[in-house]
């Protein structure tokens, strides 16, 4: 156990591995916000198949294991399109992953969403509609910008989340900041100050994100709070 | 005069309970029409009709020659000459006062943004609120969201204002001067339609009282009639109540 030889040693590889995390923490939660949006807006829609959609994906996300589902996206999904269609076809563990997380982020936020719209005030829509605005026009100017203030606190903790769940992906080979640890570990056996020092880099990048979340739940809260 | 509303034979059940049985009413250009009535009779939901916020199970509402139970119109075309003043205010808690009123004006281009302001500034002033342009709704006490709802809603100079219980989420010493707004609206010759229990402004504003009890409306009169001698028994009953 020696952290001085292991910060001087592992440092590069860590954040080889760390910049694999954060860059695929935010392609995911990019996209994973916008799946979540319009999965969203689906599951409010009158249409009964467009909403049958939205459920059935939020259904099957949430009632499985993400490590199971990353599995089926990196070696099942591609040996699908290889008997089926492509016999060349493969898929990066990079691309897999960040299929895996976005699909997973964007369950979680439609939800998310989907919380924040409904506990946006009856009253605001029938004021705005019974001025002439159109429902898609409400929505917009008055329905989103409170139901988003709403959103996040919760939608951060997703993002956090999610950012933690890329570590699952290591056992796909993504070459995150755990899987290097383990590439590192494989070889030192210097299992206590790497994994530690893998946990402080998290908690590095979450208390970032954290701190900007606050900063911007303050600006926020600065203009018009409670309802009415 | 022109007649502003038409009501024809309105029918409305939510699921089973059926809350308007048979209205038939008609509301004159200019014409301030309040409508009384113990809860549960139906005021508000007739009210809630003539702009499209509920759906009709049948019959037929006309309101500025647009009908409104026909699903085949535009009905925010409708709308925009139709104010709503709502019991809770309503007023978009995200947005500072001036730009709650400029909100529809401009995103449905009747004005421009610089128009809009100014109508806001100049609307403001009328309900005595010129200081609170930039307040936002919750730094306003009740009586200043109702005004500066009122002055949402003339902000797309309707030709029809609505309110619906406009007083009765407020303090005692708050509802003279949202009264008083309105009664200035009525000097000025809108069409209104008032769902309230203040029945004082009844008295000295209406031009007609509508007593409403069980979704039927049981009686309708000029208020000096309406209040000094009602001749349906279900009237007298309901002012032995509250006067």
């Amino acid at each position: 156990m020696n952290f001085a030889r292991t910060i001087s040693e592992a440092t590069p590889l860590l954040l080889q591995g760390l910049q694999v995390t954060v860059l695929i923490s935010v392609i995911s939660i990019a996209i994973g916000t916008l799946i979540g949006f319009f999965t969203c807006l689906l599951g409010l829609s009158k249409n009964i198949i467009l909403k049958a959609i939205a459920g059935i994906y939020i259904w099957i996300i949430r009632g499985t294991p993400m490590l199971v589902q990353a599995f089926i996206v990196y070696f099942g999904f591609p040996q699908l399109i290889q008997i089926s269609i492509d016999p060349d076809f493969t898929l990066s563990a990079f691309s897999a992953g960040m299929i895996t997380l976005s699909l997973n982020a964007g369950a979680y936020l439609a939800e998310i969403f989907r919380g924040g719209i409904s506990a946006v005030d009856i009253g605001q829509t029938e004021a705005a509609r019974s001025l002439g605005l159109s429902s898609s026009r409400t929505m917009l100017k008055v329905v989103l910008p409170q139901a988003i203030k709403i959103a996040i606190p919760s939608m951060v903790n997703q993002f956090i989340i999610t950012i933690k769940d890329t570590s699952i992906l290591s056992v796909i080979s993504l070459a995150d900041i755990m899987n290097r640890a383990r590439v590192y570990v494989g070889s030192t056996y210097q299992f206590f100050s790497t994994y530690t020092l893998v946990a402080l880099y998290y908690l590095v990048i979450i208390s970032v994100l954290m701190v900007i979340s606050k900063y911007v739940e303050k600006k926020l809260k600065y203009e018009g709070k409670d309802n009415s | 005069m022109k007649e502003k509303i038409i009501v024809k034979n309105l029918y409305k059940s939510f699921s089973k309970l059926e809350v308007l049985k048979g209205i038939n009413l008609a509301v004159k250009e200019g014409e301030v029409v309040c409508i009384i009535g113990p809860s549960g009779s139906g005021k508000s939901t007739l009210l809630r009709c003539l702009n499209g916020l509920e759906t009709v199970t049948d019959g037929e509402i006309i309101v500025d020659d647009y009908i409104i139970t026909d699903k085949r119109i535009n009905i925010n075309k409708a709308r925009e000459n139709i104010g709503m003043v709502f019991q809770s205010f309503n007023l978009f808690a995200h947005l500072s006062v001036k730009k709650n009123i400029m909100l529809a004006p401009v995103d449905l281009k009747k004005m421009t943004k610089k128009e809009a302001e100014q109508k806001a500034l100049e609307l403001l002033k009328r309900v005595g609120l010129e200081d609170k342009a930039d307040s936002y709704p919750h730094e306003l006490s009740g009586g200043q969201k109702q005004r500066a709802a009122i002055a949402r809603s003339l902000a797309m100079q309707p030709d029809i204002m609505l309110f619906d219980e406009p007083t009765s989420a407020l303090d005692p010493e708050m509802i003279g001067e949202v009264l008083q707004v309105m009664k200035q609206l009525a000097a000025d010759g809108m069409t209104m339609v008032v769902v309230t229990h203040e029945m004082g402004f009844a008295r000295d504003v209406a031009d007609r009282v509508i007593f409403m009890s069980d979704g039927m409306i049981v009686e309708e009169a000029p208020p000096s009639e309406l209040f000094t001698n009602p001749k349906e028994a279900r009237t007298k009953e309901f002012l032995s109540c509250i006067l």
